[in-house]
């Protein structure tokens, strides 16, 4: 093995022998400090390699001294085409898609894409499977919003919060692997049911959850809701006012931060949601910390409506009776000519909605995730398109960003909650 | 959830709609419960900016902008516009029927909600739907120098245009730096602003490639 040598500069890299600057950021000017200082714009590149960009963002800030005067971001770094894919997919095959888009919350993402195919079919679900979708629903909302309290929490400077909350996230994955053997791609539901039923006692470690996950919330609460260094950072940065978050299209946490009460389960409800006792909170600046502070309440009421959801759990069937979506039971498929055919055409072509197209929005943790599918007829949509609540949040980015400190834009990206896989697609 | 879909009555916007706009009002129908109104793209402009100031109709919110490219080539492309009214709790979907083998434009609803910024490049970088009016219509998902054309049109192969090995080559004989120039910064005029020797240095290449 030959070996190499290597010479090394044995200096400070940005200086010169006379200690003057040699690397210089795009902007500034190359004579000594002092000399114009704070008259040149300087360009600040953030990501997509960052920390505190969640993911693979770019920001490219314009800045006077540390004010930005202009914020622009760039993305498109985790595009998957997700979109065109779903083009050449069977409907029941999108949801490992659905997976990887909002990956933080991919049960959800799994109920709003049945949702969306039974709403073009027109299907009804069984009695025991709403209620399972209405958990596996707020379980999302609830380690959404952990892992969005616990990084927010560590990109302002406070590390314990974030240990706390992945501990509880931790338990609501362990639940989420032994219900669907997945902790993260769970690819839960199928269209007119579920993939599997909960196994037996499974509501026990939930119960347990919601037994105990309030008191971890009131901790957050104590080292959060009144720390003077907490508002100082989140306090009137990042404001949105109420015409500005509905004419920016905003939704979820990020809309009703902004003194507007709007909440897809409330207003358009979907899997007998109305008939849960929950309260929408709603914030009053549209604010980082109000975006905090709703966060936090939705996810108490959260934990109501799986308290609600857990006593109304009924043994039944989870699928419809339909052969249209449903395959049959094996040992019927063995048994029955007509069930085997319903098995073969099931695998071989897979789910036919008729032709026609629907939107289905559901309140999922970052906002309203919508699907917007159009049949043709046809085993594969024609167009499968997803709105993505993270994406139209974040393109207000640039508007809460502009007149804020440089320091302020790792707060307010923060407190938008994306998740690149979604943003992207 | 939709048994009664296909009985539910068309949203009264849209006699609303035909009365203040008639011919521009192609067609509406109610398909799974939704209302959909189709719309001519001449006027679709003053009728989105009408639903959304209208004291009757209210719809402040846009949900969403895409495009829908049928496989049947009978049939028109459509621009589709979600809207909601918050207030109302009324939702509508307007389209906008294009001919596929034409120029793909409509006018920009930015002025109107600014959120549509980022759906109308998406729709631009996917479908090649030009938006006219928008202030900053360029590729947002894909890159700037993107040739290969439209992702989601019907018409590219779900492996792109290219073949692998021409995908290899482009991907590997572009400049990353030039990732990091003043035209994908996207500030020109802060570049006007340069010192001339980060100019001088940037057009010799060093960080970047300036133009």
């Amino acid at each position: 093995m030959s070996s190499r040598t290597v010479e090394m500069e044995l200096q400070t890299p940005t200086l010169d022998a006379e200690g003057r600057v040699r690397h210089v950021p795009l902007g500034v000017s190359d004579s000594a400090y002092e000399e114009g200082f704070g008259s040149e714009h300087m360009l600040v590149n953030i990501g997509p390699q960052h920390p505190a960009t969640h993911g693979v963002l770019r920001l490219v800030l314009e800045l006077e001294g540390e004010t930005v005067l202009r914020c622009i971001p760039h993305i498109g770094y985790l595009h998957s085409g997700f979109e065109k894919l779903g083009e050449y997919r069977q409907y029941n095959q999108l949801i490992p898609l659905t997976d990887r888009t909002d990956y933080l919350s991919p049960m959800a993402n799994n109920v709003g894409l049945a949702l969306a195919v039974e709403k073009l079919m027109g299907i009804e679900l069984t009695e025991r499977c709403k209620v399972l979708r209405v958990i596996a629903c707020e379980m999302s909302r609830i380690i959404s919003h952990l892992v969005w309290l616990g990084t927010t929490g560590i990109d302002l400077g406070a590390y314990t919060p974030f240990l706390w909350s992945f501990q509880e996230r931790e338990r609501i994955y362990n639940l989420q692997e032994a219900w669907t053997g997945a902790r993260l791609t769970t690819s839960l539901t199928r269209v007119g049911g579920l993939m599997a039923d909960i196994p037996e006692g499974w509501e026990d470690g939930l119960r347990e959850f919601c037994r105990t996950f309030p008191s971890t919330l009131d901790e957050v609460d104590t080292m959060f809701t009144r720390n003077a260094i907490w508002i100082g950072r989140t306090q009137d940065v990042g404001t949105m006012s109420r015409e500005d978050a509905i004419n920016y299209s905003l939704s979820g946490p990020m809309l009703r931060a902004s003194a507007v009460d709007y909440d897809v389960r409330k207003d358009r409800p979907y899997l007998d949601y109305e008939t849960y006792d929950f309260d929408v909170p709603v914030g009053e600046h549209g604010d980082i910390y109000d975006r905090y502070t709703v966060r936090m309440e939705e996810m108490r009421q959260s934990n109501r409506i799986l308290e609600q959801a857990l006593d109304r759990l009924r043994p039944g069937p989870i699928n419809v009776d339909d052969p249209r979506v449903i395959l049959p039971p094996k040992s019927r498929a063995m048994s029955d000519m007509e069930a085997m055919i319903y098995h073969f055409k099931q695998v071989m072509e897979g789910v036919k909605p008729p032709a026609g197209e629907a939107y289905m929005g559901i309140e999922n943790p970052k906002g309203e995730l919508g699907y917007y599918m159009v049949s043709d007829g046809s085993a594969k949509p024609v167009r499968w398109r997803i709105r993505p609540p993270s994406f139209i949040n974040i393109a207000a980015l640039p508007r809460m960003c502009e007149g804020a400190l440089l320091s302020d834009v790792i707060a307010i990206n923060a407190s938008v909650d994306i998740v690149m896989g979604e943003v992207d697609r | 959830m939709t048994a009664t879909a296909e009985s539910a009555a068309l949203s009264p916007s849209v006699a609303r709609l035909r009365a203040r706009f008639g011919d521009a009002i192609l067609g509406a129908a109610v398909v799974c419960g939704d209302t959909i109104v189709h719309v001519a793209n001449g006027q679709a402009h003053d009728i989105l900016a009408w639903l959304r100031d209208d004291p009757a109709e209210q719809f402040n919110y846009l949900t969403d902008i895409t495009a829908v490219e049928y496989r049947d080539t009978e049939l028109p492309f459509e621009v589709v516009y979600q809207l909601r009214s918050l207030d109302r709790k009324a939702d509508l979907r307007i389209k906008i029927p294009l001919d596929p083998t034409k120029d793909l434009e409509v006018a920009t609803v930015w002025d109107l909600w600014k959120g549509a910024d980022w759906l109308e490049r998406e729709a631009y970088d996917m479908f090649g739907v030009a938006f006219k009016g928008h202030p900053d219509l360029r590729r947002l998902l894909m890159w700037e120098t993107y040739v290969e054309g439209y992702p989601l049109r019907k018409s590219f192969p779900l492996r792109g245009h290219f073949t692998r090995a021409e995908q290899t080559r482009q991907a590997l004989g572009a400049n990353p730096e030039a990732h990091y120039s003043m035209e994908e910064l996207s500030i020109a005029e802060a570049n006007t602003d340069l010192p001339q020797d980060v100019r001088e240095r940037l057009a010799r290449g060093e960080r970047g490639v300036l133009r």
